[in-house]
This record gives structure tokens, sequence and C-alpha cells, in this order.
């Protein structure tokens, strides 16, 4: 018990390792910043070519979707990081992670935005257009609110995903959360700051799983 | 021309192709054993939780948020070093086996324990008033239609977790991309790391083209 | 003659959610082969009643016997064995919608009854072609109207042999051109001796085919008697506010 102690709860080593991960910590904060903001747009953007009326714009929409939902992000992160150099294209490790992240990220919040705006009723839009609304106009007044709020609980948990995925980032040597916390870990031989880093990520997710989950309890049990 | 002689080279293609088809070999494997396990899991934890006893699932509920929280990687690593260091070694696969695990059983677990709760008193009414046992009401009506509902959901997740056996790669399972990573500094060439996205592109494009045919299916069945 | 046997006795039933107080003292008794109508405004209590005779809501106090045994104080892990005593059929059908009618009206007599499949299967097809839905078995829930869907139900319960059938507000999901077939299947049933306790608002239907009728308001039984003595010549000032209400088409109002 007290090994067991000693190996993942060291109180001494994790005040010694604290102001480390606090910097890797807002390295990860905004990191999240970023690539939260490019996925969100790029993903509206790709849901709205998906949707679009005309086909190659949809179906490239579509393909490109679906292929980088197919490949695991670590897999995207090594290729811009350590394949793109071959091809005379050297990225700084930030940068890397966002361009991988902005791939991976914008075809799963493309997915969450067109399953939103399908489930707003035709009748919507027609409506908003016998109004005389233009098209724009109708989605940006009528359609896109409505899906927002249809697919809010989604939007949400794919976020927390998001965060998740940026400790990816610590496997091409960028300083956050958890690249700092495994730099301790090795300096110290000991577990523990392992142990904070996954505390502060908890202090920073925790809540944001209880509202999503909240939330989705509360929209299955008013049907 | 340079593009194709960097990221197709066809010599490099030949060296490696028997190793990746063997990593291959173990990521679907590490795949299959994860979702087996994580889905099991979770479907007797969402089961368990049917029973109400308040200290069990005070557990559960905890146990699923933190593994819903925490990114996967975080928790390799402890396992990992953490368990060495207390003199448990845990060979690369088995860490990623079982934290995999936990976090597909944390997530099927709220997503039968949502489409549980999602199913109307009615249909528990119907079966207790019929003479079966709570246990036979659950097993035979309620939860069949749960994991029903719970279909698209979950093979997104299932998607979303066998994709993370790429983090094998950092603790040095033989899986597709660190037998890609290894093969590419050893020939310099950036071509593994193509064969290694083909590779997963011949296994997730057919899950993810299956999962927009579910996604359809159940959308408009319900 | 013999003395015609007591199926169903409620005695002093109170049953309170919290500190509302539903059921303030049910004192009820139903024959063998009786059936019994109950009416009333909305939040009489009625259904509460109703399922507390197979213990889907826990009485709060009082004793219910069905064919002379108290189900009151059986414990837990009997219940399910009385309740195969005692169909039910439900405002909302609750179909098992994953399960083709036959598989429906099966389950129960397989898992909890123990049949063979064969038996079961056997059973299940003659109460379809009872309730005239035998050609419909191999079809699924969600294919059928309101009206089969109940009469599917109804199928699903009696098929367990039950002593005593009760109908919480079985037509009342129904739209009207479907009623009909439902009330058919449950006069078909009486004549062929099933004893049943309805709550239900098909007022014609009470006058012809019940034995008896039972007014609840406010959580007692507040009158009861043949349907002559209750529709023809009400004593209570409420019972004849109520009739009164149902007559100039209130029910659907009340019933929610």
């Amino acid at each position: 018990m007290d090994t067991f102690i000693q190996t993942f709860f060291n109180i001494d080593i994790m005040m010694q390792a604290f102001p480390l991960l606090m910097k890797g910590a807002v390295m990860t904060l905004k990191l999240c910043a970023v690539v939260i903001l490019c996925g969100l747009t790029g993903g509206l953007m790709l849901a709205l070519a998906a949707l679009s009326p005309r086909r190659f714009l949809r179906w490239s929409a579509i393909g490109f979707i679906d292929l980088f939902r197919a490949l695991p992000p670590l897999v995207l992160l090594v290729f811009v990081y350590s394949g793109l150099p071959f091809a005379g294209i050297r990225l700084a490790p930030f940068w890397a992670v966002v361009i991988a992240f902005f791939l991976n990220n914008s075809a799963y919040f493309a997915e969450v935005f067109r399953a939103g705006i399908n489930a707003v009723p035709k009748g919507q839009t027609e409506a908003a257009r016998a109004t005389g609304l233009s098209g724009p106009q109708t989605l940006i007044h009528v359609v896109l609110p409505q899906a927002i709020r249809n697919v809010l609980p989604d939007l949400l948990s794919n976020t927390v995903e998001v965060v998740k995925l940026t400790s990816l980032a610590s496997v091409v040597s960028l300083s956050e959360l958890l690249y700092n916390a495994n730099m301790a870990r090795s300096v110290t031989y000991n577990s523990s700051p392992l142990v904070l880093a996954a505390g502060m990520y908890l202090v920073l997710l925790w809540p944001l799983v209880r509202v999503v989950s909240r939330y989705q309890r509360g929209l299955s049990s008013s049907h | 021309m340079r593009f194709l002689e960097t990221f197709f080279n066809g010599q490099v293609i030949l060296n490696y192709l028997p190793d990746l088809v063997h990593a291959m070999g173990v990521t679907l494997g590490l795949a299959a054993a994860t979702i087996v396990t994580g889905i099991l899991c979770g479907a007797a934890l969402a089961c368990l939780r049917v029973a109400g006893l308040k200290v069990v699932n005070f557990f559960i509920i905890v146990f699923a948020d933190i593994m819903r929280a925490l990114p996967p990687l975080v928790l390799i690593m402890i396992l990992f070093f953490g368990m060495s260091s207390l003199g448990l070694n845990l060979s690369g696969w088995t860490v990623i086996y079982i934290v995999l695990s936990l976090v597909l059983a944390a997530f099927s677990e709220e997503i039968f324990w949502g489409g549980l709760t999602s199913i109307p008193a009615g249909q528990w009414e119907a079966g207790r008033a019929t003479g079966l046992s709570r246990a036979q009401t659950l097993f035979h009506i309620t939860f069949p239609q749960a994991a029903r509902r719970g279909i698209p959901p979950l093979v997104n997740r299932v998607l979303a977790t066998t994709k993370l056996t790429a983090l094998g790669s950092v603790i040095g399972v033989k899986e597709i991309l660190s037998v890609s990573s290894s093969a590419q500094s050893f020939s310099g060439s950036a071509t593994p790391l193509t064969m290694a996205a083909i590779a997963y592109l011949i296994i997730f494009i057919p899950a993810v083209i299956l999962s927009h045919w579910i996604e359809r299916r159940y959308h408009f069945a319900t | 003659m013999t003395k015609p046997r007591t199926m169903l006795e409620i005695a002093g039933l109170e049953k309170s959610f919290g500190e509302v107080q539903v059921l303030k003292s049910i004192d009820l008794k139903v024959q063998e082969g009786e059936l019994v109508f109950v009416i009333g405004p909305s939040g009489s209590g009625k259904s509460t009643m109703l399922r507390c005779c197979n213990r889907l809501e826990e009485p709060t106090s009082g004793s219910i016997f069905i064919d002379g045994q108290r189900i009151t104080d059986i414990p837990h892990r009997d219940l399910d064995r009385m309740r195969l005593k005692v169909g039910m059929v439900f405002q909302g059908f609750n179909l098992y919608p994953q399960m083709s009618v036959l598989k429906n009206v099966m389950l129960a007599q397989v898992k909890a009854l123990k049949r063979s499949k064969a038996e079961a299967e056997a059973r299940a097809l003659e109460m379809l072609d009872q309730v005239g839905l035998k050609h419909k078995a191999g079809a699924m829930p969600a294919e059928l109207s309101g009206g089969q869907q109940q009469r599917v139900a109804i199928a699903r319960a009696l098929a367990l042999d039950p002593q005593v059938m009760l109908f919480d507000e079985p037509t009342s999901a129904l739209d009207p051109e479907l009623v009909g077939s439902v009330l058919k299947v449950m006069k078909g049933l009486r004549e062929k001796g099933m004893t049943m306790l309805v709550v239900s608002h098909e007022m014609q239907f009470a006058r012809e085919a019940a034995d008896r009728v039972v007014f609840m308001d406010q959580g007692y039984v507040a009158e009861q008697g043949t349907p002559e003595e209750i529709f023809g010549a009400p004593k209570s000032e409420r019972l004849k506010t109520f009739l009164s209400r149902v007559s100039h088409g209130d029910v659907e109002a009340e019933a929610d």
C-alpha cells in the first residue's frame, strides 16, 4: 500500500512538478482554443458543403469527412509532423498539431452539424423562403439556430473529445500538459506527475462530462 | 515524380509490406479484443445500475465519468510506467487492451443506460404485470430495446476507440503506426507512413461506411 | 345454488404519494364472472386502485385478496407468481416493439409460466384467434392499428390464464372508430365468464355490459350499484354532476 502511494501519490514530487505542469496546462488550453475554433469553423463549412445541391461539392465534402474519420488522429499527426518534411514542408510542432487535428476535428464536427441541420423540418426552410428571406438568411436566422440547439450535447461531447485529443501532441514533443508531466516522470522516476496531470484534466473535463450526461438524460426523458 | 518517389517508393513498399500486414493483424486483434470486452462490461454495468443499489451506482457513475473525461494516453502512461515501478511489468499490448476496454466500457455503459432510461415505464410494467421477474423483464424486453436505440452512438464510439489502438505506438506495441514509424526512420523515406495511412483506410473506411448505413437504418426504424 | 365466489376483494385500501393521499379507504368486492366498471373524474384514484391490485403500485395500507389469497403481504420474490393470476391491460398497450405479435404473447408463457415453446405457441394462436387477430401473428406491433395492438395486449394477458382481468382505460388512447373492436372482445370475455375490473370512460358500454358500476371520487368509492341505479337514479350530487358533464362530452377534458 505504501509503495503504491509513493508511486502514484507522492505529494512532494507533485509539488515540485506543479509549476511545470501548470505551464503545460496553459499550452494545452492555448492549443484547445485554436483547435476547437478551427474545428468548429471547418466543420460547419464542410457540413454545408455536404448538404449542397451541387453534386461535385457534396461528394468531395463527404469524401473528405469519411477519409479523415477513418484515419486515427495520431496517424495524421505523425504523417504531418514526420512525413511532410520529406516533401520539404517542415512545421513547428504546434502547427503540425493544429493542422492534423483540424483535418480530424472538422470531419467530426461536420457530422454533428450535418445531423443537426437534417433534423430541422423542411417546413422551416419553406416558411422562411416564403416570407422572402434569401437562402443565406434562411440558413443563418432560421435553420442554424435550430440545428445547433438540436445537437448542443453532441457539440459539447465532441469538444471534450478534442481537449482529450490534444494530449497526443506530447508525441511530437509539444510541451503541453501530458508532455511536461511525462518529462517530470522521467526525471523523478516516479509516476505521481502523471497522476497530477490526470487530476488537472479531470478538473477541466469532469464538469463538461457531467453536463453532457445531464443533457442527454434530459433529452431522452422528455420523449 | 519526386512526390511519388517520396511517398510511394516501390522498393520500400515491397520491403516493408510483410511487416505491415503482420502489424495490421495486431491492430485488428487488439481492436477485436477491446470491442468485445468493452461492450460486454458496459452492458453489464448498465444492467447492474438498474438494480438501483445506491453505493454501487455511485461507483459506476464515477468510473464512467473518469474514463470519459481522461485522455486515454494519460491512463496508458500511468498504467505502463506506474505499474512497472510497482514491479508489475505489463506488456504494451496488455496496457492498451486494458485502457481501451475500460474507456469503451464507460462510454457503452452510458449509452446503454441512456437507452434504458428512455424506455417507457409501460414496457417494464407490461413485463412485470405478466409475471416476468425484474431480471427477465430487463433481459428480454427493456435491454434489447435499449441496445437497439444505442446502436448508432455505439458504432461511432467503437470506431473512435479502435482508432486509439494507434496509441500503442507510444509504448512499443507492434501495431500499424509503430511498425511504419520505425520503418520510416530505418528507410529514410516517408513511404511507410503512406502505407500506414492506407492500411488504416483499408480497415476503417468500410467501418465508416457501415456506420453511415446503420445510422440511416436505425434513424428511420425508430 | 352455491354462493358466488369472491375473486377480488379490496379492503380499507389507502395509497399516498408523498404528502398526497390518492386513495383514502377503498372497499370493493368483485364476484367470479362479474364485470365491474369503475368510473369517476380524473384524479379520483381509479387507475391507482387498479394498479394496486397487482402491486404495480405498493398500497400504503389495507388489504387486497385475489381468490381468497391476501396479496398485499406476500414477499417481493413471490410477486411474479401472483401477477400471473391477474391479467392487466394498459391504456398505452405496451406491446414489446422488437418482437412479433406471436412472440409478444408467448414470452411470459415461456419465461414465467415455463410452458414449452410449442405449447405456448398453440396457446398464443388460440388467444389471438379469440381476439380476431390470428392472421397477424407474424406482424410487428408497429404494423398494427391501435385497436389491433390493444387486442394483442388482451391476448397476451389472457394467454397466462388469469383469474381476474384488470383494464386500465383500455380504449382511451384509441381513435373512436377503433374502440368498438376492443369492446367487442371484452364483451366476448364476459360471456365466457371472465372476472373483470374495468376503469374506463365508455359509459355506453358500461350501461350495456357491466354487472355493477362503481363511482369513485376523491379517493373514495362514493356510490355503487347496477348500471340502471347508477345511470338512471344517481343519489349523490357529485355523481349527478359527473354524469351530466360526461353526457355533455366533457369526458375528454376529464380523461387527461
